[in-house]
């Protein structure tokens, strides 16, 4: 396959940015769109330019560092992670504009690297149970109904990629947070924090500068591991419980 | 002939550590005798620690809960994202949940000799005895567990065991632990005891009169090379299987901190012992950038098999039953398809080399659940294994629902690394390694599902205890001064490697050297290896590493974001390293577990270990690059388990 | 640390979510008062006045009526800025836009905020023309609001404001009563369906009831 990329390049969190034109060729179907990628900046740097700065690591889908949005789309056309997207969902001769996640919270770092410790951030507000190590229990003295069990493991798949920030219209990370506060809401271990959890959680999430939620459902179209929109509701559902009881005084 | 490969044989190393007594009661033995820190005085002590993984993340958080000052690091934007996130199928716990006759006595059992008796049995037993405590504590933070109807934890078996002591999470069971782990590192962020430095890499040890009290890393965003100080280092940064080039460790998974403590006097045992994966889905091209695992779990489902004959190039379904080999239950009916990786990947591997490979290049075996979806129904399956199977299809753009799927052994993990002490320290004074990035407890060959078990026993609860015992006898007294002439030294030594790796601006790419680096390691020290191949390796590597030094090319600066510098830096480790992973396995004349030498096989084709020479641990000594190393031996005692020829049949 | 309900941006949508739900509220009353204009001049000029007396004798004239239209004006205020304010935060937080640009979420959706700025628009016509009649086509009498609603909508721009004003109602309902039953918690995934059916059901209603009037006017069934 032949390609025409339109990659963002920025030198660095400073500089202006824009986008750039590169022509690929000999690219295979089996390739993953990374490694479409590596072939580029393969080519780049032996003509002594700046290869092309991404994030990836594990390139199985699950570590959440990749991190493109692909001819508009956050991790481009197929509901997945960049690393997992091949190249057998383009055609020979298209054009392939590929940005990086774009919101205020997310600063871009360098060309298509963004920084997203706003993340971080918002789990250490409460994303947690607080269980000093060798203090736990015997793991059967609370069963936990399965369907309980199931909800929260639906929740806690999310692997804070970002995505959701990056097609929201509002740069919103209501999905992101929403999951951790879900997994962890709906346990039995969870329970003792879980007023203090959804309202800390949420302020932090202000604080970073991420939009509110305008329900448009692009977060949940975007979320490569399928968090619910539902999710965002269950978060707002506790957050209201939280406030009603004072639990934030 | 390489000079390299005429090493010569040091001082025997003894694990001083280790208590004396019945199995069962050392580690309590050692806790006791170990010296403590009042609580008041650990704020005044820093501990750093490399790496965010099961065994980081969890012994950062524990070692902040404690009150001691942790100052920690991770070259991913975040520490969620270290690699044990990707591992997939389970943690071994000895629970007996399952009422199945299970222990801690059989855990210890089962680990001992499917590592093939090449492991320290003290540090075997204290991993099984704390399982148990690895899955209360994780269940505690929330982690969701698959759990039955009743709301009890389900479990399910692994490779080499016959009892199901393997809790999961669908299969995302490494992520699950590690964010549990990483929420709890977090909470100590937040309360001000853990400072963390993410996209920031360890590129040195620092090493004071004689006791590891710091380490160089670089700011992977600023390009700022900068020098961290402490009472004592932890290095938990995980295995070196990225020498392959090809292997199902991430990306940017690499062995530069291991190695430059090793260069820096820390030993390196056993670094031949390297894991090939049985169940990788098989690469499909030179464009390839790393592999990807198919959990084992799926070995509980699916049946293994090829066809019968040489070259049948038929579609799987147009095999009739009677021209298909399953043949793991074929040689190992007891343990049919749950054999051990080793054996597992080993038999694939002939099967292929006999020429019943299936896919490209024949480079593959079948791994059928056409059975289990007829026993189970569809959605059986899906609830186990859905997300192995969506992943498996998006890879591959076939349906393994429908077609069976295809796959090859792959490097995985490593059981070599940093030689420590029951203790987990190393040579040098003060620096520690946990987690895969040591060698304990896995001998020549690490079951699945224990991986996870390691790096969490070895992060909440074997290090923080351990530790106090080091901190308690060296107690903090002065400030590291900057201009001491060991830190200049390592900060120009570092500086000058970036600086010349900047400046040779040659005509060859970082990758091409490690896909070179890559391919000869595979052909030569992958999944059988012999003298000739070894001494062809050991001839090559210098040749590439001098080529690399004169054609390689990084474009841009040190100071800025420059993946091609941290590529490019990593691999100059590799080209050390590889070297002594072929002299590890040279010298060690005997087929045991991960490690085949084709020289050194039963009649029937199953390895042959040769105890009377080699029940021990190969501590390396680094003397200089491309210099002989220096052989320490550490005897290995086995009062429990007696060595057997491992047999699954 | 935890912010209060006017800080949050949870919060606020609280509040968007609830006063909406007021102005929904009033609005099905308001739609099914106008269909009395089917039932001629008389009933319908009587229900007006009714409007006023409502709650005698134990109030007094008119007062039931500024209860609602206080009720209402914190409502359509509190909407208003809230929707002003969370905007402005949306809009902050992503400051700058895809190149590739591709077409995002429903059109009810994306039509919030401008369909809002219609209907704030409206709202002040609305009153200006058919509460005061300062803005009134014909001569606007006080106390017979049949005739003057015939007279709005003998004109073609009373027609025309009033038919976008209604159609945009219909479209805001539509996102906007799913969007409250998401902020205030009450949605599920099993609920969902349901949720998203009533506000379709109720978008659409209200549309046909409000668009019945002009309607009405133009065929001359209302005259």
């Amino acid at each position: 396959m032949k390609l025409t990329l339109r990659v963002w390049r920025q030198k660095n969190a400073d500089a202006d940015g824009a986008m750039s034109t590169y022509e690929v060729d000999g690219i295979s179907p089996d390739m993953s769109f990374l490694e479409m990628l590596d072939t580029l900046n393969e080519e780049l740097t032996l003509e002594g330019e700046d290869p092309v700065a991404f994030d990836h690591d594990c390139r199985e889908g699950i570590c959440g560092a990749c991190s493109l949005v692909i001819n508009g789309d956050a991790h481009g056309p197929e509901r997945t992670t960049t690393c997992q997207l091949h190249m057998r969902s383009f055609k020979d001769g298209d054009t392939i504009d590929v940005e990086p996640w774009r919101a205020a919270a997310f600063p871009v770092v360098k060309d298509l690297v963004v920084d997203r410790t706003a993340f971080d951030r918002i789990i250490q507000a409460g994303g947690y149970v607080s269980v000093p190590t060798g203090s736990a229990p015997e793991a059967h003295a609370t069963p936990v109904p399965k369907p309980d069990a199931d909800l929260a493991f639906e929740h806690a798949e999310c692997i804070g990629c970002g995505a959701c920030v990056a097609a929201c219209p509002n740069g919103a990370a209501m999905l992101f947070t929403s999951a951790k506060i879900n997994h962890l809401n709906v346990l039995p271990q969870g329970a003792p924090e879980r007023e203090t959890r959804v309202l800390d959680m949420v302020a932090q999430m202000d604080d970073e500068g991420f939009g509110g939620c305008t329900l448009a459902g692009e977060c949940a179209t975007a979320c490569p591991k399928g968090i619910p929109l539902s999710s965002i509701t269950g978060m707002n559902k506790e957050w209201l419980r939280a406030t009603a009881k004072g639990a934030g005084r | 002939m390489s000079t390299f490969a005429e090493y010569a044989t040091g001082e025997p190393v003894v694990d001083a550590k280790a208590p004396s007594g019945p199995i069962g009661e050392r580690w309590d033995k050692r806790r006791f005798e170990a010296k403590l820190v009042n609580p008041a005085n650990r704020r005044k002590q820093t501990v750093i620690v490399v790496g965010t993984g099961l065994a980081g993340g969890s012994a950062g958080a524990t070692l902040a809960e404690q009150g001691y000052n942790v100052v920690q690091f991770c070259y991913t934007d975040s520490p969620r994202r270290a690699h044990s996130i990707a591992a997939q199928g389970g943690i071994n716990a000895a629970k007996n949940y399952r009422n199945d006759g299970d222990s801690v006595h059989r855990l210890f059992y089962d680990t001992v000799k499917g590592g093939d008796f090449r492991s320290r049995e003290s540090n075997v037993h204290r991993l099984a005895q704390i399982s148990v405590e690895i899955i209360d504590q994780c269940v505690a933070q929330g982690v969701p567990f698959a759990r039955e109807y009743g709301g009890l934890l389900d479990t399910r078996s692994f490779g080499g065991v016959q009892v199901s002591r393997t809790f999961y999470a669908r299969g995302q069971t490494g992520q699950q632990l590690l964010l549990g782990a990483y929420q709890a590192l977090s909470r100590q962020i937040a309360a001000g005891n853990v400072e963390m430095h993410p996209r920031t890499e360890m590129l040195d040890l620092i090493v004071i009169d004689g006791r590891a009290r710091g380490i160089v890393a670089r700011d992977l965003v600023t390009g700022k090379i900068d020098t961290y100080f402490a009472d004592a280092v932890v290095l938990a940064t995980g295995g070196y299987g990225n020498v392959f080039y090809l292997s199902t460790n991430a990306m940017n998974s690499n062995a530069t901190a291991v190695w430059r403590a090793h260069r820096r006097g820390a030993y390196f045992a056993n670094p031949c012992f390297t894991q090939i994966h049985p169940t990788c889905i098989p690469r499909t091209g030179d464009h390839q950038s790393k592999l990807t695992l198919m959990s084992e779990s799926l070995r509980n489902d699916g049946r293994i098999w090829v066809p019968r004959a040489k070259g049948d190039d038929r579609p799987p379904n147009k095999i009739p039953e009677d021209e298909r080999d399953y043949y793991l239950e074929r040689i190992y009916p007891s343990f049919g398809n749950l054999v051990p990786r080793d054996i597992a990947s080993r038999a694939a591997k002939n099967v292929c080399d006999e020429g019943r490979g299936v896919g490209p290049g024949g480079q593959g075996v079948y791994l059928d659940f056409a059975d289990a979806i007829e026993r189970l129904g569809r959605k059986a399956v899906e609830a186990k294994y859905g997300n192995l199977f969506d992943m498996y299809q998006r890879i591959t753009d076939e349906d393994p629902y429908r077609v069976p799927m295809r796959i090859y052994p792959a490097v995985h993990y490593t059981m070599g690394g940093l030689w420590v002490d029951y203790d987990l320290q190393t040579t040098v004074p003060g620096l520690f390694a946990i987690g895969e990035a040591n060698f304990s407890d896995h001998g020549a060959n690490r079951l699945g599902a224990s991986a996870l078990m390691q790096g969490l026993a070895d992060g909440y609860f074997v290090l923080p205890a351990t530790i106090n015992d080091y901190l308690a006898r060296n107690p903090h007294k002065d400030e590291v001064d900057t201009d001491h002439p060991a830190v200049q030294e390592v900060l120009a030594e570092t500086e000058d490697r970036l600086n010349l790796l900047l400046s040779v601006d040659g005509d060859r790419t970082p990758d091409s050297f490690h896909r070179e680096l890559g391919e000869l390691m595979w052909e030569f020290c992958g999944m059988a290896r012999t003298e000739s191949g070894l001494r062809k390796a050991l001839e090559r590597i210098p040749q590439i590493r001098e080529e690399f030094w004169r054609r390689i090319k990084v474009p841009g600066t040190g100071e800025e974001f420059n993946q091609s510098l941290e590529r490019a830096n990593r691999i100059v480790d590799y080209l050390e390293l590889a070297e002594l992973m072929c002299l590890d396995a040279l010298h060690r004349a005997e087929s045991c577990g991960g490690h085949f030498r084709e020289e050194s096989q039963s009649p029937d084709g199953e390895a042959a270990r040769r105890d009377e020479e080699f029940t021990y641990a190969a501590a390396w000594e680094f003397t200089g690059t491309g210099d002989a190393p220096v052989l320490h031996k550490e005897d290995l005692v086995f009062e429990y388990v007696h060595p057997t020829q491992r047999s699954y049949a | 640390m935890a912010r209060t309900v006017w800080d949050s941006t949870v919060g606020k949508k609280t509040v968007m979510a609830v006063s909406g739900l007021i102005m929904l509220l009033y609005l099905v009353a308001h739609m099914l008062g106008n269909l009395k204009i089917y039932f001629g001049a008389l009933e319908f000029n009587e229900y007006a006045h009714w409007l006023r007396t409502m709650g005698e004798p134990l109030l007094h004239y008119e007062w039931a009526l500024w209860v609602v239209r206080v009720v209402l004006v914190v409502a359509v205020v509190a909407h208003a800025v809230s929707a002003y304010q969370l905007s402005r935060r949306d809009i902050k937080a992503r400051p700058s836009k895809y190149v590739h640009k591709k077409a995002r979420a429903s059109y009810a959706t994306r039509t919030m905020r401008w369909g809002g700025i219609i209907l704030a628009l409206f709202i002040v016509w609305h009153i200006l023309d058919l509460t005061t009649g300062h803005v009134h086509s014909g001569g606007f009498e006080e106390g017979k609001p049949y005739q003057n609603v015939v007279d709005t909508f003998s004109t073609w721009y009373g027609n025309v404001i009033y038919i976008v004003a209604v159609l945009a109602v219909g479209l805001h309902i539509r996102h906007g009563f799913w969007s409250a039953a998401q902020t205030l918690g009450v949605g599920s995934r099993t609920r969902d369906r349901a949720l998203k059916g009533l506000a379709n059901v109720l978008a659409l209603l209200l549309t046909i009831g409000f668009l019945a009037v002009p309607v009405g006017v133009m065929t001359g069934v209302v005259s």
